[in-house]
């Protein structure tokens, strides 16, 4: 078996599937955002704290995957060359999440009280935080956001189309040289990403590790997914001539790597702002701790760390197809409730609520964007098959 | 001396041939058998169903027996012999307790998996009968060695030296003890 000799091009059943799985999310996603559109016009506010989060989330998953794949360019080895396409098909659907961007745009008023005039005028804080958080310069900000990653992921996935025509060496060597930058331009816009859709919903509070915890939440978002996606693919064909146990069972451990640096993060911020305990950091955890809040913090710590982590230190679960889905599609429900966490007790300045449209919210971008996800994934041959390391990646699944 | 020998040991040229002798070995019925390589084989695992063993159960206890002692050690501290009131703070102030109760989980962990993998290995071990072998010093060089204990049940001096020599070693030797 030698990479050569597997054609990794979509098989035509795996593409009437792949179509078929596309439609079924492109309607989810269509009448999802159709229901949207109504709870816009019915409770605007409601709209834009619902759209926010859910965008969040899969904004994370894309950005997850970039990351991924640059890091593999950086490391090498055979769990990072058998999910090069997944990553790179991800990565494609960034313009669309540029597009998708634009009603936040249109919400700033409704999402961030430091667009009113009068209430910075009414407050010696914001006037002074006016300088960097107000309307034209928190659009520029998010513009060179997403030109920094579209372009990060136009050099990649052409590098990776130059490969698939005329071999590896010269493309390889390129992606290498520009993962290291991208991954400090990573870094950097998700950092500031977060401050200013996120944390600036209260801009009386500040965390410097607030960055690093949704940079952990992507990778664990996406590795989530990544995994779902894979073991999908691994019982059909091409994929399930060389995508085997022992790939899947290296994408499990970093499922758990992340779990860990998850909780690390969270607890880090936590235990700094309960030490010190100050008046204007604590009442962000007083906020999310009381009113029906602290619930949902306990399942985090339970669901979103304890239990996760403890199945996810057994061998047999890693190396159990049916059994490491179920933990991954788990993990991803709960990224949502952190993520909600996160954003919304700030929004509604009130006891815990959900409402209808934030179960509408995820169901609709989700679907568009699995739908736009799986069109890119079906247009390249599944794996990278002119990467010099594919032989070795492929080798490294037989035991 | 309660035995004469330890076992029948076959000395082969490549590492595809150790891996099909211990797996003929082991389809053979033979239980106590052991390979020696001068580099890891991953096959070997397989042939020889090593992939299973408790050193896992033993870092996990580890790991449980720090955690619990980190926790006890600040809690009796800080609640029971040296109650002091610190900003206000309740006595069992358990966020502050979780960096160390990690920490002490951690080193746990770590010294159970290193002291557990000596016991497991039976290590320190100052004596072992396979180097009575005057060519086992090879198993550091270039050659291949499968050993078949005298201890197994299916052990039978001529019949498993007749059956090791079909696997077509380079040499079979008996094991002194």
């Amino acid at each position: 078996m030698t990479a050569a000799g597997i054609d990794f091009s979509v098989t035509s059943d795996l593409r009437s599937e792949i179509r078929a799985w596309r439609t079924r999310a492109a309607i989810a996603g269509g009448v999802g955002l159709l229901l949207l559109a109504l709870g816009a016009v019915l409770s605007p506010d409601q709209f834009f704290r619902s759209y926010l989060w859910s965008y969040i989330f899969y904004l994370g998953i894309a950005l997850g995957c970039m990351a991924w794949l640059m890091v593999q360019y950086l490391t090498g080895g055979a769990w990072g060359t058998v999910i090069r396409r997944p990553c790179e098909a991800a990565m494609r659907t960034l313009p669309l999440l540029a597009a998708l961007f634009i009603p936040i745009a249109f919400g700033i008023p409704r999402l961030y009280g430091w667009s009113h005039p009068e209430i910075v005028a009414a407050d010696e804080l914001l006037r002074q935080k006016h300088v960097y958080l107000n309307t034209p310069f928190f659009l520029l900000r998010a513009a060179v956001y997403f030109a920094g990653w579209i372009l990060f992921q136009w050099r990649f996935n052409a590098w990776s189309a130059a490969e698939d025509a005329r071999g590896g060496e010269l493309a390889q060597r390129r992606m290498g040289r520009l993962a290291g930058p991208g991954l400090v331009f990573w870094g950097f816009s998700v950092t500031f990403m977060v401050i200013d859709w996120v944390l600036s919903i209260n801009p009386h509070w500040f965390s410097t590790i607030f960055g690093m915890l949704f940079m952990a939440g992507q990778g664990l978002s996406s590795m989530a997914f990544l995994i779902t996606l894979m073991i999908l693919l691994s019982h059909r064909r091409p994929m399930s001539e060389a995508l085997t146990r022992r790939h899947i069972h290296d994408l499990g451990k970093f499922l758990l790597a992340c779990v860990m640096v998850w909780a690390y993060f969270s607890f880090s911020q936590f235990l700094i702002i309960w030490s010190g305990n100050l008046p204007h950091e604590i009442t962000w955890y007083m906020q999310r701790l009381s009113g029906g809040w602290q619930f949902m913090a306990l399942a985090l710590i339970v669901c979103h760390f304890a239990l996760p982590f403890a199945l996810l230190l057994s061998r047999d679960l890693k190396r159990n197809f049916k059994l490491l889905t179920g933990v991954a599609l788990f993990v991803l429900l709960m990224r949502m409730v952190d993520i909600y966490w996160l954003v919304a007790p700030d929004l509604l300045k009130g006891s815990f609520a959900v409402s209808w449209m934030d179960f509408v919210a995820p169901v609709g971008i989700g679907g568009i964007w699995l739908a736009y996800f799986l069109l890119q994934l079906e247009k390249r041959p599944l794996m990278p098959v002119n990467d010099p390391n594919l032989e070795e990646a492929l080798v490294h699944g037989r035991e | 001396m309660t035995k004469p020998t330890h076992g029948l040991m076959a000395e082969f040229e490549t590492p595809t041939s150790l891996v099909n002798a211990a797996r003929a070995a082991r389809e053979k019925g033979y239980r106590k058998l052991d390979a020696y390589s001068p580099f890891p084989i991953e096959e070997l695992n397989d042939a020889l169903h090593l992939h299973k063993n408790k050193l896992p159960l033993i870092v996990l206890a580890g790991g449980i027996v720090g955690a619990v002692t980190g926790y006890m050690l600040q809690y009796f501290v800080t609640v029971w012999y040296f109650p002091i009131n610190i900003g206000g703070r309740p006595l069992h102030s358990w966020p502050s307790y979780i960096v160390i109760t990690f920490e002490m989980t951690i080193l746990f962990a770590a010294l159970s998996a290193v002291l557990g993998l000596l016991a497991l290995c039976g290590l320190p071990m100052p004596y072992h009968p396979v180097f009575n072998v005057p060519r086992f010093a090879l198993a550091s060089r270039n050659r291949f060695f499968l050993c078949i204990e005298a201890s197994d049940p299916l052990f039978d001096h001529d019949a498993t030296a007749d059956f090791l020599r079909r696997l077509e070693p380079k040499e079979v030797s008996e094991v002194e003890n």
